[in-house]
């Protein structure tokens, strides 16, 4: 058997592809990477496809044992890597050998990292996906987390080819980021004021903050209506509930509901929202449909333009 | 019909503001429609009780022509249509035993526990939206005397096939889940069985009547306690 042993779990580390698309009209969501910028990225220096199917290492912890010859490539938040207990650099695809031990210890900065490995692991599909969501039981091994003796297949691959990404070219984390936000859905349900206050206040990242919505704290902020008929709830909407305290819904989200919504952040920001720990500090910034099509074909042509380094 | 803005990839297609069948029909209808006049660019469809949302694809095309194709499409609508869904029946044993909330809810009716029965299973209830978790399909609308507001404190655990009211909606559980709804009895059908082809017995537009069974054919037709 080639592969990965599971020596430890870590806090959550889950098998993400790129996410399960066109199932949500059975009440299926999306799961995939929180932060895809760093999870193609990981993939790219594998030399992998975008979407081949890595893990998703929350917060850090995870320990494995290589039983194949291969490469692997760690992006993303700041975890400290080491082969047989060598710090390796991240954003840099490494040879490891049958035996090898992988760490990924805690995070110093940014909450989630993303670890490929040459050729993607081999896990089966449901519907169309390898996405791990554990709310529904679905995707990865069993729909559950990585657990302590699981093993995750791989082919060999000792020749592939492996590249590092420029220092310049690597993601910051920080403790505030600033979400940019498209009014939407019921947005005429929130008065100027309202507006006012939630586009000019500082809100914290609460610890209920997982992977269907970071819950947010700060200024209240009242919608003129309380419920609505649930409807078809998009990636990144800001569904504000009774207590006027804004949650941010992302890849794990219910696919309907019926809270009001002031509108949705772009996809550039929910991933950088997704480094944030509990206590990090975001804002809110407004901005056109346009706008955010413009950034995300210049974000996508930035990262096709950046040439990784042949290592 | 109101198209709003949803999200950098999404919009929202309002039909309407209730609950109502005629309206639910022509967001069917659109979901068929659109499916094939947007296949080119379309990522998912997330059908609701008044609305749709179009989610596509942002390196293919922008919201100006999603808008433009949506009006276009959505002019073919026949707003006589009815959508007529298939209309499927599911077991249901309804008891105080598979039922816990059953007597509680007849008391506030001010009905017997039969009555509830008879009311649950006497009408035709449509598929409006599924949701909340995989299969798990809104099923509408509950005759106002028995419609009942959720749990104060909702269950840590309800059983996979609780049949459940909650105001004038009606489900059976997919799965083991948390919930507030009122559980009147077990439905023996799986509501989401990842293995079967198709997936639920259901669909969106769909018409669904329960017809009472008792413990004996509930736990032969696969029923779990």
């Amino acid at each position: 058997m080639n592969g990965f042993k599971v020596i430890q779990p870590g806090l959550l580390t889950l098998i993400q592809d790129a996410g399960r698309f066109g199932h949500h009209r059975i009440g299926l969501t999306t799961g995939g990477p929180l932060d895809p910028l760093a999870f193609r990225w990981a993939n790219r220096l594998c030399d992998n496809p975008l979407d081949a199917t890595a893990l998703e290492v929350s917060i850090g912890g995870l320990v494995l044992e290589a039983q194949v010859d291969t490469r692997i490539a760690l992006a993303g938040a700041e975890m400290p890597f080491k082969i047989n207990g060598t710090e390796q650099d991240r954003w840099h695809s490494h040879k490891v050998r049958a035996g090898d031990r992988i760490e990924v210890g805690f995070a110093t900065n940014g909450a989630r990292a993303y670890l490929a490995v040459s050729g993607g692991f081999h896990v089966e599909h449901s519907f169309d996906s390898a996405a791990t969501v554990t709310r529904e039981s679905i995707g990865g091994l069993n729909g559950a987390r990585l657990q302590q003796g699981d093993f995750l297949h791989c082919k060999p691959a000792p020749d592939a080819r492996g590249y590092r990404l420029e220092e310049l070219h690597r993601p910051e984390y920080g403790q505030h980021v600033t979400l940019r936000v498209i009014p939407g859905y019921q947005q005429h349900a929130f008065s100027n004021v309202q507006k006012r206050i939630f586009f000019s206040s500082e809100y914290k990242v609460t610890d209920r903050a997982d992977r269907m919505g970071f819950r947010l704290e700060g200024p209240e902020i009242k919608p003129s209506m309380d419920g609505i008929l649930s409807e078809g709830i998009c990636h990144g909407a800001i569904q504000v509930p009774a207590d006027g305290q804004p949650i941010v819904l992302l890849n794990d989200r219910q696919t309907i509901g019926g809270y009001p919504k002031i509108g949705s952040v772009i996809s550039l920001d929910t991933g950088r929202l997704t480094q944030l720990m509990p206590g990090g500090t975001v804002s809110f910034e407004e901005i056109t449909q346009d706008d955010a099509h413009n950034l995300h074909c210049l974000a996508h042509k930035q990262f096709e333009r950046i040439e990784p380094k042949a290592v | 019909m109101r198209i709003e803005v949803a999200g950098e990839n999404a919009l929202i297609i309002y039909f309407g503001e209730r609950t109502d069948p005629r309206i639910s029909a022509q967001v069917q209808q659109a979901v068929k429609v659109l499916e094939t006049e947007l296949a080119d660019v379309l990522i998912d469809l997330v059908p609701s009780y008044a609305s749709l949302l179009v989610i596509y694809d942002l390196l293919a095309c922008d919201h100006l022509e999603i808008r433009r194709r949506l009006r276009t499409a959505l002019q073919q609508l026949d707003s006589a249509e009815q959508g007529e869904g298939r209309l499927v029946t599911l077991p249901a044993w309804y008891s105080t035993e598979s039922g816990p909330d059953l007597a509680a809810l007849a008391e506030r009716a001010g009905l017997s526990v039969d009555e509830v029965i008879e009311i649950h299973s006497g009408m035709e209830y449509r598929v409006y939206a599924i949701g909340f978790a995989p299969g798990f399909a809104y099923l509408g609308e509950v005759d106002e005397r028995i419609a009942a507001p959720r749990l104060s404190t909702p269950r840590q655990k309800v059983p996979r096939g609780a049949v459940a009211i909650a105001d004038r909606q009606t489900a059976v559980y997919p799965a083991v889940s948390p919930g507030g709804w009122n559980l009147i009895g077990l439905c023996p059908t799986r509501m989401f069985n990842p293995a079967a082809d198709p997936t639920m017995p259901v669909q969106v537009g769909d018409r669904v009547r329960f017809e009472p069974i008792s413990r004996e054919t509930y736990l032969e037709l696969g029923g779990e306690l």
